[in-house]
């Protein structure tokens, strides 16, 4: 049998993606009458709706039909977990890119023309455009979250030392390279069939459903696969493809909604910047005895998932250290910019730089070796238990780490760096080392849960369908090796169905890692059902016991004593059909474990935790503060991963999609709050020649999960993105090496060059 | 105003009707229902709509459609020599993996292909990381892509094509 669990299947789309016979969104044929929009946006960050005349839109060539606010059915609303968050703005306008209204015209062409004919007037109010502007006003999205444990300002005052920090970190566009799209396919009385290039079909199904005012059961959404999501798809895709779906409502016809990138960029949110402040208290060794800090999310101007992105961000500001005493209090600052929303690591990417800088600062006060202060602070034996009150189990953390700085053999390189810089004036070398813990499982519990439909047919091929969408990230093979695995069956007898609200309801979105987990979970049941039934049928077939039926190698064997009866498993399914016995199955899968209490901030949130260790060098030229990333080695525990060649490309993929948030991505607003990044010309993603020439990966060997996930196999999308923090650790190592004496070093994110350059003038001008 | 425009694509002759604002892209992808080629950022920058017009590789939303007129165009549906057996650079990164999401997987097979013919099929690792610029993929980092790359250079010396 060929292609079941752990074997290093490719891609099940590998094929069709390098013949060009993938289809996306865009690709699908277009029904005669199709109709295609384009949004009029809102080009003030805020204030009041004078005027807004559509008239000339209205009347433009091919234009059949311009629908604002009053357009809509239902509810003008397309939140995902909060209220109000209108489609159409009405009345005021809370970010300059917020769309108005949408025009549907025969051609895209004249619908993107027609849009530009729209008449806005907006009298423009007080704008607040940063996390500060925010914190002075105190304008939030939610009330502070607040995460404690002991009592931080009392070991504070008790510390033999105390250090106080303040940084930045930016957000991130996804450029997912399909932009946001969506085809709404009106059928009879009501019904819509809706693609979406979304992660969260039952989203699109009910925020559809919301706007037109009908039953969910009206709405099918579904997607083949995605040309991208890092988050970006979630909560933005749902309002994309409600546009289309009132579209197509309101004119009967298909309506296709494809954003071009520029107003991708501009109307959609991204990944939450961040501002630090915090004290830390240290004892002479350099152990951590508490810390305050205080985390500010620019949540943008509403909900979205900000909540979900600033508990993770405060669950995850202990990473990998111990904290006895800890207060952290998050803010999600309503700011006048884009809905900021999901994004690969959720808030962990932000959380886990709080540490990092403080024990940087930590090292430099003492004098010694941050590695050191690192280590001696990890999570361990007695000190194992985190601010929120679940036990870290399973600590892989001293083994990622001494796999990790041996692979990137980093005693050998800090002595030949040091030998460097003191040689180079110019060019200075630094290297970064970085330890990981990332809870699994989406914060709240009740998201973790999925759903799957296996039908075996009487030819024993198998239609497998779940709850979760491919976007790149190899959860349909993976999946499908996971039912293989049951049945014994070579992988390519199994074909993996698009998603789809019809097939499996009330999915939670593929986020949080949680893809391989719960969908695995779900088709292994199903799978497992089917095989119990085609067993019990098999034993009373043939006279035998159900034990003596097994699948094995594409075949079915009655090894019951005096037969020797063999079938191929499609022999045997078509005896069950014969036998009357129903070859469907769904199954469902819901985390063990798991609970938590949002308002204490309390529980146990998470199945398990994946652990990562990362080794960066960076080289950074001292007159222009340009930088480049030499190497990087990378550890990463996936458990008894299901395919390790995927895993392998997810771990690649994510750390330099967090050396591109780290580096060279920054996002660039005006002073009067319109993005000015908008595009690959000037919003700069890692590029072929960005990402380290020498980039040496390892799965953790021998580390099977020890909590009972699908064959012992661990999630992988978002931990290694965050690996690529030892990329902004080296970056202050090599920054520090401008000096002989140590202190600390102040880089926000991202390093552009700007930011390096100004932080080694910094740094040279101490005394 | 429509123009009429006729070319090669894929060894077959075709014609149609475009204005003389439509983008080669367009055409292939919309008036021949050709959606191989992908459009990643509308600006020349992502090259997910890289095909080759004769012989050299474009990234079609930079060229209007009659500027390809009486040209030989091929697009990564006609890089397969033939239904059942692959190019070698296709071949390459299928084996590689060197695609996650597929979006870019297009043009950077069209960029590579080219890429390996105008070194002469003798590349280092730097000379494909300098020459893949040109094509951004956000979901693997490049690295299965540069390999992929280097493994079908002599594939395709070797395949002679
Ligand atoms: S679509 Fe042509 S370069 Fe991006
Ligand atoms: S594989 Fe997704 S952009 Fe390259």
């Amino acid at each position: 049998m060929k292609g079941g669990a752990h074997a290093a299947e490719r891609h099940d789309s590998a094929l069709r993606h390098v013949t060009g016979g993938a289809a996306y969104i865009d690709d699908l044929p277009e029904p005669p009458g199709t109709l295609h929009a384009a949004l009029i946006l809102s080009p003030i960050a805020h204030g009041r709706i004078a005027m807004l005349d559509l008239g000339a839109a209205r009347t433009a060539p091919g234009v059949v039909a311009v629908l604002g606010p009053h357009d809509i059915p239902g509810r003008n609303d397309v939140a995902a977990i909060g209220k109000d968050e209108p489609l159409f703005a009405e009345g005021r306008v809370y970010f300059a890119g917020q769309p108005l209204a949408m025009v549907l015209a025969d051609t895209l062409d004249r619908a993107r023309a027609a849009a530009a004919l729209a008449r806005i007037e907006i009298v423009a109010e007080p704008a607040i455009l940063s996390i500060d502007a925010a914190l002075a006003a105190e304008t939030w999205v939610q009330a502070p979250a607040r995460l404690a444990r002991g009592d931080a300002p009392a070991a504070l005052a008790r510390a033999p030392h105390r250090l106080t920090g303040e940084f930045r970190c930016g957000g991130q566009e996804h450029f997912y390279l399909e932009g946001q799209i969506a085809f709404a396919l009106p059928g009879e009385d009501g019904d819509m069939l809706v693609h979406s290039s979304t992660q969260h079909p039952t989203e699109v199904q009910h925020i559809c459903a919301r706007l037109l005012g009908c039953d969910f059961n009206r709405i099918t959404a579904t997607v083949r696969r995605l040309g991208g999501g890092f988050g970006g798809k979630e909560s933005n895709a749902s309002w994309v493809a409600g546009a289309a779906a009132l579209g197509a409502g309101h004119t009967g016809r298909p309506v296709k909604l494809r954003l071009p990138r520029e107003i991708d960029m501009v109307a959609t949110g991204k990944r939450h910047g961040f501002l630090y402040r915090y004290e830390v208290g240290f004892d002479d060794e350099g152990r951590v005895l508490a810390l305050d800090a205080m985390l500010a999310a620019d949540a943008g101007w509403s909900l979205d998932l900000t909540p979900g992105v600033v508990t993770r961000a405060l669950t995850h500001i202990d990473n990998a250290y111990f904290i006895p005493h800890l207060r952290a209090v998050g803010y999600a600052c309503r700011t006048n910019l884009q809905s900021n929303t999901a994004f690969r690591g959720f808030g962990g990417p932000q959380g886990v730089l709080v540490m990092e800088d403080a024990i940087d600062r930590m090292a430099a006060h003492l004098g010694r070796n941050a590695d050191a202060l690192r280590a001696l602070n990890f999570y361990a034996r007695g000190r194992d238990t985190t601010p929120y009150g679940q036990p870290v189990t399973e600590n892989h953390l001293p083994r990622v780490w001494a796999e990790a700085r041996q692979l990137g053999e980093v005693e050998r390189r800090r002595a030949e760096i040091a030998a460097f810089n003191a040689t180079s004036p110019i060019l200075k070398r630094g290297l970064g080392v970085f330890p990981l813990k990332f809870g699994i499982s989406f914060n709240s519990p009740h998201m973790n849960q999925a759903g799957a439909l296996v039908h075996v047919y009487t030819d024993g091929s198998i239609r497998l369908a779940h709850g979760g969408t491919e976007m790149g990230q190899g959860l349909f093979v993976k999946v499908a090796q996971v039912v293989a695995e049951v049945f014994q069956v070579d992988l390519d007898r199994i074909r993996p169905a698009a998603t789809s609200t019809a097939d499996v309801p009330n999915t939670s979105p593929t986020a949080a890692s949680t893809g391989s987990d719960l969908n695995g979970g779900a088709a292994f049941e199903a799978a497992r059902e089917l095989k119990r039934r085609m067993t019990a049928y098999a034993a009373e077939h043939f006279g035998a016991a159900e034990a003596d039926v097994v699948f094995a190698d594409n075949q079915v064997r009655i090894a019951a004593p005096g037969s020797n009866q063999v079938l191929s498993f499609g022999e045997l399914a078509q005896l069950c059909w014969l036998g009357r016995v129903s070859l469907s199955a769904t199954g469902y899968y819901r985390t063990p474990g798991i609970h938590w209490d949002p308002a204490t901030m309390q529980g146990r949130p998470f199945f398990y935790y994946s652990f990562g260790a990362s080794v960066a060098e960076v080289a950074i030229d001292t007159l222009t503060g340009e930088n480049r990333v030499l190497r990087a080695d990378l550890v990463q525990d996936c458990g008894r991963s299901l395919n390790p060649a995927i895993d392998l490309g997810q771990i690649e993929g994510a750390f330099v999609q967090g050396q591109g948030w780290l580096t060279c991505e920054e996002l660039w607003w005006d002073d009067r709050g319109r993005l000015r990044t908008v595009g690959p010309s000037t919003y700069k993603i890692p590029g072929s020649r960005d990402v380290p020439p020498v980039l040496n990966v390892r799965l953790l060997e021998n580390a099977p999960a020890e909590v009972a996930t699908v064959f012992r196999s661990k999630a992988v999308g978002e931990p290694p993105l965050m690996l690529a923090t030892a990329v902004w650790t080296a970056l202050r190592d090599a920054i520090a090496a401008c000096r002989q004496a140590p202190g600390p070093i102040r880089l926000d994110a991202p390093a552009t060059p700007e930011r390096v350059l100004a932080a080694v003038r910094a740094r040279q001008a101490k005394s | 105003m429509s123009i009429s425009v006729s070319m090669t694509v894929n060894g077959k002759a075709v014609s149609g009707k475009v204005e003389a604002r439509t983008l080669l892209v367009q055409f292939l992808r919309e008036n021949l229902s050709m959606t191989g080629t992908h459009v990643g950022c509308d600006t020349s920058q992502c090259g997910a709509c890289v095909v080759h017009v004769d012989g050299q590789s474009v990234k079609s939303c930079t060229m209007l459609a009659v500027q390809a007129e009486g040209a030989k165009v091929m697009t990564i549906e006609g890089l397969a020599p033939s239904a059942d057996k692959l190019h070698p650079m296709q071949e390459a990164f299928r084996d590689n993996h060197a695609l996650q999401c597929g979006f870019c997987t297009p043009g950077m097979v069209m960029s590579a292909v080219d890429m390996v013919k105008r070194h002469n099929y003798q590349l280092d690792e730097a000379t494909v990381r300098r020459e893949l610029e040109g094509n951004l993929c956000r979901c693997t980092g490049y690295h299965n892509i540069v390999k992929a790359i280097l493994a079908a250079a002599p594939a395709m010396k070797a395949a002679g094509v």
